[in-house]
C-alpha cells in the first residue's frame, strides 16, 4: 500500500540518502519525497510517499527509526495528518477557451502565475487526489505540462519528541592509560 | 590554515596541545582504550602512519585490507572491546567492504578509519580517490566523513560509541589527507550528543514481568540463544536462568559457549544443520524463549511451520528485530544482560508457588529432550582408512577440551566444527555466520590470539577458504603468532559440492579444488612448520605436535571428499523435516 511516513531528521550530509537506502535496498520506488530545513535549522523534515508491501510496513518505519540521524520516523497513512502538495500547470488554450480554463482554475483555488496569448501558468495547492482531478481537467482543454511539489505532511496528534540527552565520554571510552606495548 | 580557523571559532582549544589531525586521532584512540589495531598504509594516510611512527600504539600491518578488517573483528569477538582497522582511500577503502558486512552482520564492534583525497581534490576523479562515504553506507551502522580537523576528535569518540552501544556494529570515518595534515589546538572532548540515537537497554517490567509467568507456566519451555549473549556479556546471566528453570536451551552459530557445551541444559546448535533435538525442542515446545537473536533463516525454515505450537517471548536490543520474522507474544525491547537479570529476580520471586505447578510436565519434556538426543546424536564417526571430517572435528573437541579459540571460514568444516566441537566459555567460537565470508578464519584467529596471546588458537579452514587468506600467512610470522591452522582438506568447495550432490543431480560444476600447495612447503617458505596428514592414525599425533609446536603451525589434513553435513534442512523446509543421510537409491 501506499504509506506516508514524515521524518525529522538532522540536516547532515548524507541523511537523506541513509533514509532513501531503506527503501531503495528493499527495492522500493518512491513515488514523492520533500525535504526541507525545519525552524530549527539544524534539523530537516521529510515527507515520503512510498509504496510497501503491508506486511513490511511497520520493519521500513522501524529500520528508519534505527539511523542514527533521525530522531523520528512516523507512519502517518492511517494516522490524523493533513497531506497538501503544490502542483504548477501549464495550459494551452486558445481564444475560446480561456475564460472557461479560467473558471476551472478558480473552482480549485488556482492562482494564475503566466498568462500569454498561448495560453496559463497557474499554480494550486491541496489534497494530492484533488490534484489528480486538477490535472485531469485541465488536460481536457489543450496540452499541458506539469511540476508537482510532492506531498507535504503533518500530523495533528501532538506527539512528543524524546531526544536523547548527551552522554559524558568517561561513561563510554576509556579514560586514558598507557596502552601495554605488550599485548 | 585550518588551525587558524579552528582557533577563532572555537576559544577552548586555545588552551589544548598543538598538534596535527594524525596526532588527534591517535590520542582519541588511546583515550578509548586502543592498544592494537590492523591496518594498510597508502598514499593519504602517510601522515597518520607518520604520527604512529612514534608512538606506542601497535599497529599490525595486515596483507590485505579485507584481513585488516577480518583481524580487527577476531579482535573484537575474542574480546568484546571494539576492533579498529584502517585503510587508505580508494582500493585500500573498497577492500574494507566485505569486513565491514561481516562485522554488520554479526554485530561486531568495529571502528575503521578510511584515508580520503584532500578535500580540495574530492569529487575530481584524483589518484586513488572513491566514495567511501556513500559506499560504505549501507554497509556499516553509521559511517561519517570528517571535514574539519575541528569535528575530529567528536566524531571518533562518537564512531565508539556508535559501535560498542545498542547491538554493536561497524563505524567508518573517512579522513581526508588534510585534515590528518592540519595543526590545531586538542582539546580532549567531554560529552557526545547524538539526539537521534535511541538505545533501549532496560526492558519494559510489566512484560518482563508477563514473561516470568508464562515462563512458569510453560509445560515445555525451549530457551533458544543468539549472539546478543555474547555481545552483551550474558552468559552468567543466561546460565542462571537456564538453572533457576532448569530448562533445556540451544545456542545459535553466533552463540556457541554461550551457555557451556558441557552444561547439562545445553542441546546443541539449531537450524540447517542442527542437531536432532534442537530442532525438535524447537518444533514441539509451548513457549519459546528467545534471547538475543533473530530468527534467522538458516535457524527457522520455513517461518509457518517453526514452533508452531509455542507462545513466543523475545528479547532483542534492537527494536527492528522484534516481530520481523515473527510476531512474538511478549516482545521485551533491551539488553538481553539486563533483561535477564530482572527476569531471573523475578522468576526467584514467583518461584515457591509457580514452579512445582507444572513439574511433572517439565521432568516429562526434559526427558523427551534427553530421549532425542540420544536417538539421532552428531555423527563422529571414525574409520580405518581415511580421515573422516567428522573425525578431525572431533580430535580437535577432545584435544581443545572446550577451551580453545576457534576460528573458521565458511562452509562444511564450519558446520561439523559448530557441530562437534565444545565451547565451555563465551568468546571462543569466532566465524562469519550471517554473511559467511570465506577467507575469515586465518585472519580472524591472527586478531583473536593478538588479543588473547595466553590461548590456544585453531585457525580452522576449508582447503577453498584457506586459499583466500593465504598472503595472511606473512602477518602470522612476522608477528610470530602461534595460530594452528587446520586445513579440512576434501579438494572440494565443499558445500556447494554438497548442493550440487542433493540438489542438483550430481552435477559438479566449478567445485574441485585440483591444486592445493604442498602445506609443508608452503610453511616453511614463510618460515614455520607444516605438514600433510591422511591417514587416521596419524591425527592425534599430529595435532598434538601442531599445538606443542611454538609457533605457527599449518597442518593439512586430507578428509574423506565425498562426505556431506547431516542432519539437514533443505533450504525453505520446516525444521522438523531434517535429512539425516544421502536419499538412498531407488531399487526397481
Amino acid at each position: 500500500m501506499l504509506l506516508t511516513i514524515s521524518i525529522l531528521l538532522e540536516n547532515k550530509p548524507g541523511a537523506l540518502l541513509r533514509v532513501t537506502g531503506v527503501l531503495s535496498a528493499r527495492g522500493y520506488n518512491i513515488e514523492t519525497l520533500t525535504v526541507a530545513k525545519t525552524i530549527d535549522p539544524e534539523l530537516s523534515r521529510m515527507t515520503i510517499g512510498v509504496e510497501v508491501e503491508d506486511r513490511l510496513r511497520s520493519q521500513v518505519v522501524k529500520q528508519m527509526n534505527k539511523l542514527i540521524n533521525v530522531l523520528q520516523a512516523t507512519d502517518l497513512t492511517d494516522a490524523p495528518a493533513v497531506i497538501r502538495e503544490m502542483i504548477l500547470l501549464r495550459v494551452r488554450c486558445d481564444q475560446n477557451t480561456r475564460t472557461a480554463v479560467l473558471k476551472e482554475a478558480e473552482i480549485f483555488h488556482a492562482r494564475v502565475v503566466d498568462s500569454s496569448t498561448e495560453g496559463f501558468a497557474l499554480e494550486a495547492t491541496g489534497d494530492p487526489e484533488k490534484l489528480d482531478e486538477f490535472v485531469a481537467i485541465m488536460r481536457s482543454y489543450g496540452e499541458i505540462e506539469v511540476t508537482r511539489s510532492g506531498g507535504v505532511a503533518m500530523s495533528l496528534e501532538g506527539k512528543k519528541i524524546r531526544l536523547q540527552p548527551p552522554v559524558a565520554l568517561n561513561e563510554v571510552g576509556q579514560t586514558a592509560s598507557p596502552a601495554q606495548r605488550t599485548l | 590554515m585550518a588551525a587558524e580557523t579552528l582557533q577563532s571559532t572555537s576559544p577552548r582549544t586555545e588552551t589544548g596541545k598543538l598538534m596535527s589531525g594524525a596526532e588527534m586521532l591517535l590520542e582519541c584512540l588511546v583515550r578509548e582504550g586502543v592498544d592494537c589495531f590492523f591496518g594498510y598504509p597508502g598514499g593519504v594516510t602517510i601522515p597518520f602512519y607518520d604520527a604512529l611512527y612514534d608512538h606506542h600504539i601497535r599497529h599490525v600491518l595486515v596483507r590485505h585490507e579485507e584481513n585488516a578488517v577480518f583481524a580487527a573483528e577476531g579482535f573484537a569477538r575474542a574480546t568484546g572491546k571494539v576492533g579498529v582497522c584502517c585503510a587508505t582511500s580508494g582500493p585500500g577503502a573498497t577492500n574494507l567492504v566485505t569486513g565491514l558486512v561481516d562485522a554488520m552482520m554479526d554485530s561486531i564492534p568495529i571502528v575503521a578509519i578510511s584515508g580520503q583525497v584532500h578535500s580540495k581534490l574530492i569529487g575530481s576523479d584524483a589518484f586513488q580517490e572513491a566514495d567511501t562515504f556513500g559506499i560504505t553506507r549501507p554497509a556499516t551502522k553509521h559511517n561519517f566523513m570528517v571535514k574539519t580537523l575541528q569535528e575530529l576528535p567528536q566524531i571518533v569518540h562518537e564512531a565508539f560509541y556508535i559501535a560498542a552501544s545498542g547491538r554493536p556494529g561497524p563505524v567508518l570515518v573517512d579522513i581526508p589527507k588534510d585534515v590528518f595534515q592540519a595543526r590545531g589546538h586538542y582539546a580532549p572532548v567531554d560529552t557526545i550528543h547524538l539526539p537521534g540515537y535511541k538505545v533501549f537497554t532496560e526492558g519494559h517490567t510489566g512484560q518482563i514481568r508477563r514473561a516470568a509467568q508464562l515462563i512458569w507456566e510453560a509445560e515445555r519451555p525451549f530457551v533458544y540463544a543468539g549472539g546478543g549473549i555474547i555481545a552483551a556479556n550474558a552468559a552468567p546471566e543466561l546460565k542462571e536462568f537456564v538453572e533457576l528453570v532448569d530448562v533445556p536451551a540451544v545456542c545459535t552459530l553466533m552463540a556457541l559457549g554461550g551457555l557451556a557445551s558441557n552444561h547439562p541444559n545445553f542441546v546443541s546448535m539449531p537450524g540447517m544443520h542442527g542437531s536432532y533435538a534442537a530442532n525438535m525442542g524447537m518444533t514441539d515446545c509451548d513457549l519459546l524463549i528467545a534471547l538475543g537473536t533473530r530468527f534467522d533463516d538458516r535457524v527457522t525454515g520455513q517461518l509457518s511451520t517453526f514452533a508452531r505450537h509455542a507462545r513466543v517471548i523475545h528479547v532483542d536490543i534492537d527494536p527492528a528485530e522484534v516481530g520481523k520474522n515473527r510476531t512474538p507474544d511478549i516482545p521485551i525491547v533491551g539488553d538481553v544482560k539486563r533483561v535477564l537479570q530482572k527476569l531471573n529476580r523475578v522468576l526467584h520471586e514467583l518461584a515457591p508457588e509457580a514452579a512445582p505447578k507444572k513439574s511433572e510436565a517439565r521432568r516429562k519434556w526434559r526427558a523427551q529432550l534427553r530421549e532425542w538426543k540420544e536417538e539421532r546424536p552428531y555423527d563422529r564417526g571414525h574409520l580405518d582408512e581415511e580421515i573422516r571430517p567428522q573425525h578431525l572435528m572431533d580430535e580437535i573437541d577432545r584435544l581443545s577440551n572446550g577451551q580453545a579459540i576457534v576460528t573458521s571460514d565458511v562452509g562444511q568444516h564450519q558446520m561439523w566444527a559448530a557441530q562437534l566441537i565444545g565451547f565451555n566459555e563465551p568468546r571462543l567460537w569466532i566465524n562469519s555466520g550471517g554473511l559467511g565470508a570465506m577467507g575469515f578464519g586465518v585472519p580472524a584467529a591472527m586478531g583473536a590470539q593478538m588479543a588473547r596471546p595466553d590461548k590456544l588458537v585453531f585457525a580452522i579452514c576449508g582447503d577453498g577458504g584457506f586459499q583466500m587468506a593465504i598472503p595472511e600467512l606473512a602477518t602470522i610470522a612476522s608477528q610470530g603468532l602461534p595460530v594452528k591452522i587446520i586445513i579440512m582438506n576434501n579438494g572440494y568447495l565443499g558445500m556447494v559440492r554438497q548442493w550440487q550432490t542433493l540438489f542438483y543431480n550430481n552435477r559438479l560444476s566449478a567445485v574441485t579444488l585440483d591444486c592445493f600447495p604442498d602445506a609443508e612447503k608452503l610453511a616453511s617458505a614463510y618460515g614455520f612448520a607444516g605438514r600433510t596428514i591422511e591417514k587416521p592414525h596419524e591425527l592425534t599425533k599430529a595435532l598434538q605436535e601442531a599445538i606443542a609446536y611454538p609457533g605457527p603451525y599449518l597442518l593439512n589434513v586430507k578428509v574423506s571428499p565425498e562426505e556431506n553435513v547431516y542432519p539437514m534442512v533443505p533450504a525453505g523446509g520446516s525444521i522438523s523435516e531434517m535429512v539425516f543421510g544421502p536419499p538412498q537409491p531407488v531399487t526397481v
